[in-house]
């Protein structure tokens, strides 16, 4: 009799499904990111600028409270309050233009005819991204099938030493050494991955717990491997492999100063190579019917575990090109924090692309340029990188709660209420 | 006590929900108030008790008008609501229940408890609600849960009682016994409010009976004389008809044959115990029984949905059990879920995603893994004008149509397939009238082209109209595989447990 209950309160599921594809210890992970990815891929595009939008204003604030003009200014702020406004107008706009040039266009390098220098800052933008938006990428891909992967990190991390060894291990044709180095980042990279799809598929562990556990797994098995003699560079006591053939490597594609590689050219190709895969194959059909409704992909004989699996193996592949960004792009060499903080900037990269391949290019696009200009406004104004940090928080936040982005902005939004009476009504 | 609501208007949107409703409850009767799903009795009642507030209109109580901000407010004027789902704590005893948010503190902050289990049975002897105060709720029967949430009404001196589709769990005979404690009350002279779209129910029990369609009163002070037909064709707004025109049984080969077949829970007890029975092409076999028998478990096992299950499914000569569900459908097993919203349809899908949901992988819908949308939107828009989906266009994304037009998606799904055994679960639940004799005649066309048909239904209106034999289930076994020509009163005794003679 137990199902004929009204719904669980703290789940908001109905006790009266027989099926028990979540298990306990997972249920209260599984309903809170559960939510998190609904609201992600049904949010509209307003309300993804406007949270931009929100960030920036408030990283405002924070620039002009932190400006030591500023806080001069406003020590005799009764005396001149035209002062205080004027040093906070100057503090934020000197930041965020410098913020701005330094993500895109040098403005001065240009009038004084330095083209490569004018140029630097978008070029370096478009390295920073190119392995934020394959990351970003093996995180929407799970997205779309109803995944949380948090484990982009920990599968970078074991793709590197994939990509790495074939990289500086074996002689081959310039070209084709760089295929195999990326091919091999790739497979290792899925199958770090798909061992996250295969437990969820035939034990139900939950993949937040088991994808944050194998990044932890993952970095110290780099760790460990950067300390073995068939891995560490030779002559070396630090954990760093011996540097890649220049066979092995991503042409650069200017030269002169600029770091931009062909990279950016193959995460570009990967976007579009993802779209394909999810709008126009059967296996982005599953993809994408599991993580809309995964009781009416079984109940349709769909194998629900099996598309876990396939969208798990995509996301590792993602993952392993993203780290071949740097292994085989900008370091040339494996090193133990070769990863950095990609893996979990690219859960932000998802989020703000909504779950889709060109919105993870534009978001990708957007953070690489803020990364890449933080560093120029740093040094330019002395305003802090951090407080890239702080935007990219704040997107996030404002992602995670559209309510208050509605609220601000006094859009009008579909609440819960109309939506239910709506399903119910008129035929 | 009297209840009246004045030009009541509560819109979401651009959708009027309820526009300028204007009804009475007077005391002492029995006011049931009839519509198909969708038609705004919910959303007014919700009005009345404070879960939301009206647009426009005013609600008085005894002539002077009052406003409640929340249920807490209605509960204070003297208005009780029993859900269709029932707002219980299963590991409660029916006292703890009954002063839960109304507990009656002592010393320290103590629970008196013997304060509630006194209530209890003062209620229970004062309007003949037998029910021990002290047994616990997830023990007891559906029939006697619903009496708890009247009871905790009445403890809370309600004076106008709403049941919200009070029957729709019950057992026939249960269903009798809560009609007897409703008059009960209304000799007493409480308001009762009864909220259905049964017709039967209706008439049997409603002193005077309101009809609503699409928001607005369309009939009122109706007669419970008035006729089945006439009642519905007030509900739908056109003449439907209420018998299903079914030709003679051309019954042929045994098509699906079930032997011995149990599925468990995780623990291991069984839900469905050794249940043995065949179909026949051409014929239906309809499984009556009360919501919560096994006959949900048992289709799930028959489509390979259930992974615990043991016994033999055989399609003609193939063994299925164990089979995935993907190799099971593709025999020719057409299934209509119980829960169309949730295991159906992809409510984020278009329409037209919806209807090759389990043939994606097939031609002409794709090939060598590439899917060609123009074939599937076409096919889409074929189907919807085939099966009156009503729907601007393929395009229509599944969660924005009607029930009635859900069901209309998945049984266009599933019947445009080649089919030797259709499989539907409660085809019919919570759809209006007009829908239900579309879903009806789709099934009746399904067995006369030879599909071996097995409808669960716990509906003993619909379990006549369209079984040619009608399976029992009864606590996890078939308590008898009879004619359709047995009593109604037969027939209940059977779901209640009874075993056939």
């Amino acid at each position: 009799m137990s199902d004929e209950f009204p719904p669980d309160p703290s789940t908001g599921l109905s006790g009266s499904k027989t099926t028990d594809t979540l298990h306990p210890p997972d249920e209260l992970a599984g309903s809170l990111t559960e939510a998190l990815r609904r609201r992600v891929l049904t949010m509209n595009l307003a309300v993804t600028l406007l949270a931009v939008v929100l960030a920036l204003a408030i990283g405002a604030v924070l620039i002009a409270v932190s400006s030591p003009s500023v806080i001069e200014a406003a020590g005799y702020f009764f005396a001149r309050p035209m002062d205080t406004f004027s040093a906070i107008w100057n503090s934020v706009a000197s930041a965020y233009s410098a913020l701005f040039q330094g993500a895109l266009l040098d403005v001065d390098e240009l009038r004084e005819g330095n083209i490569a220098d004018a140029f630097y800052p978008i070029s370096e933008t478009l390295t920073v991204s190119a392995p934020l938006i394959l990351a970003g990428l093996a995180v929407a891909i799970p997205f779309r099938a109803g995944l949380f992967n948090i484990g982009a990190q920990g599968q970078m991390a074991f793709a590197a030493i994939g990509g790495g060894l074939v990289g500086f291990g074996l002689s081959l044709p310039a070209g084709l050494h760089l295929v195999a180095s990326l091919l091999m980042a790739m497979i290792f990279g899925a199958f770090w991955a798909g061992i996250v799809g295969f437990l969820k598929a035939k034990t139900g562990a939950h993949e937040v717990i088991t994808t944050i556990m194998l990044n932890y797994i993952a970095l110290f098995f780099l760790g460990w491997v950067l300390n073995q003699d068939w891995f560490q560079r030779e002559g070396r006591n630090d954990p760093i492999s011996p540097i890649l053939n220049e066979t092995a490597t991503f042409p650069l594609l200017f030269g002169g100063g600029l770091r931009i590689h062909l990279g950016i050219l193959v995460a570009l190709g990967a976007v579009i190579v993802v779209w394909w895969m999810l709008t126009k194959t059967i296996t982005g059909f599953r993809i994408q019917t599991v993580g809309a409704n995964s009781a009416a992909a079984r109940t349709a004989g769909m194998n629900v575990g099996r598309v876990w699996i396939i969208a798990m193996l995509w996301a590792g592949a993602m993952a392993g090109l993203a780290v071949s960004m740097n292994v085989n792009g900008t370091d040339k060499v494996v090193t133990a924090g070769i990863v950095g903080n990609i893996g979990f900037d690219a859960i932000t990269v998802a989020l703000l692309g909504r779950g889709s391949p060109f919105g993870v290019l534009g978001a990708g696009l957007l953070i690489g340029g803020l990364r890449a200009g933080g560093l120029a406004m740093q040094a330019s104004t002395g305003t802090p990188i951090d407080i890239v940090l702080v935007l990219q928080a704040l997107i996030v936040l404002f992602i995670a709660a559209p309510a208050l982005v509605r609220s601000v902005f006094r859009l009008r939004g579909k609440t819960a209420e109309s939506l239910t009476i709506a399903k119910g009504w008129g035929s | 006590m009297r209840l009246e609501l004045r030009g009541i208007t509560k819109r979401f949107g651009d959708l009027v929900a309820n526009d300028d409703i204007s009804v009475t409850f007077e005391p002492g009767q029995i006011h049931a108030l009839l519509g198909e799903n969708g038609a705004g009795k919910s959303t007014l009642m919700n009005v009345l008790y404070g879960l939301l507030t009206p647009d426009a209109g005013e609600i008085y109580v005894d002539g002077e008008p009052v406003v409640f901000g929340d249920p807490a407010g209605a509960i204070e004027a003297g208005i009780g609501m029993v859900h269709q789902h029932f707002m219980l704590v299963p590991v409660f005893s029916v006292a703890e229940n009954v002063e839960l948010g109304a507990e009656s503190v002592g010393a320290f902050g103590f629970l008196k408890a013997q304060s509630a289990a006194d209530a209890v049975r003062r209620v229970s002897s004062e309007y003949g609600l037998e029910v021990d105060p002290n047994a616990i709720v997830e023990d007891l029967p559906v029939g006697i849960q619903q009496r708890v949430e009247i009871i905790k009404a009445l403890t809370r001196e309600a004076e106008c009682l709403i049941l919200d589709e009070p029957t729709a769990v019950l057992t026939p005979q249960e269903t009798d016994e809560l009609l007897t404690i409703i008059r009960g009350l209304r000799d007493a002279g409480k308001t009762i409010v009864m909220i259905t779209h049964k017709l039967r129910e209706v008439r049997e029990a409603a002193d005077v009976i309101t009809v609503i369609r699409r928001g607005r009163v369309v009939a009122e002070s109706v007669s419970p004389q008035t006729s089945q037909s006439q009642l519905a064709a007030l509900m739908v707004g056109r003449d439907v008809s209420l018998v299903v025109d079914k030709p003679e049984a051309a019954v042929g080969d045994e098509v699906l044959s079930v032997s011995e077949l149990s599925v468990y829970d995780v623990t291991g007890r069984a839900l469905v115990d050794s249940v043995s029975f065949q179909v026949r092409a051409g014929e239906v076999l309809c499984i009556a029984g009360v919501q919560g028998n096994g006959q949900s478990e048992l289709v799930e096992a028959l489509v390979g949905l259930h992974e615990r299950s043991s016994g033999a499914v055989s399609l003609g000569e193939v063994r299925i059990d164990g089979a995935s569900t993907k190799r099971i459908l593709d025999m020719g097993v057409g299934y209509v879920p119980e829960d169309r919203e949730h295991d159906g349809l992809v409510g984020s899908f278009p329409l037209a995603h919806n209807m090759v949901l389990d043939s994606i992988n097939e031609q002409p819908w794709s090939r060598f893994g590439l899917i060609d949308y123009a074939k599937i939107n076409k096919h889409g828009a074929d189907l919807i004008e085939q099966f009156d989906v009503r729907a601007r266009s393929a395009d229509v994304l599944a969660a924005t149509l009607s029930g009635g037009n859900k069901q209309k998606v998945v049984l266009a799904r599933e019947m445009s397939r080649s089919l030797r055994v259709l499989i539907a679960s409660q085809p019919t639940r919570g759809l209006d009238v007009g829908s239900i004799e579309f879903v009806h005649r789709q099934i009746i066309e399904a067995r006369q082209s030879g599909v071996a048909v097995i409808v669960v239904s716990t509906e003993l209106d619909e379990v006549y109209a369209l079984a040619d034999r009608i399976a029992v289930m009864y606590a996890g076994t078939i308590a008898g595989i009879v004619d359709p020509g047995i009593s109604r009163d037969d027939l209940g005794l059977l779901m209640a447990g009874a075993v056939a003679s």
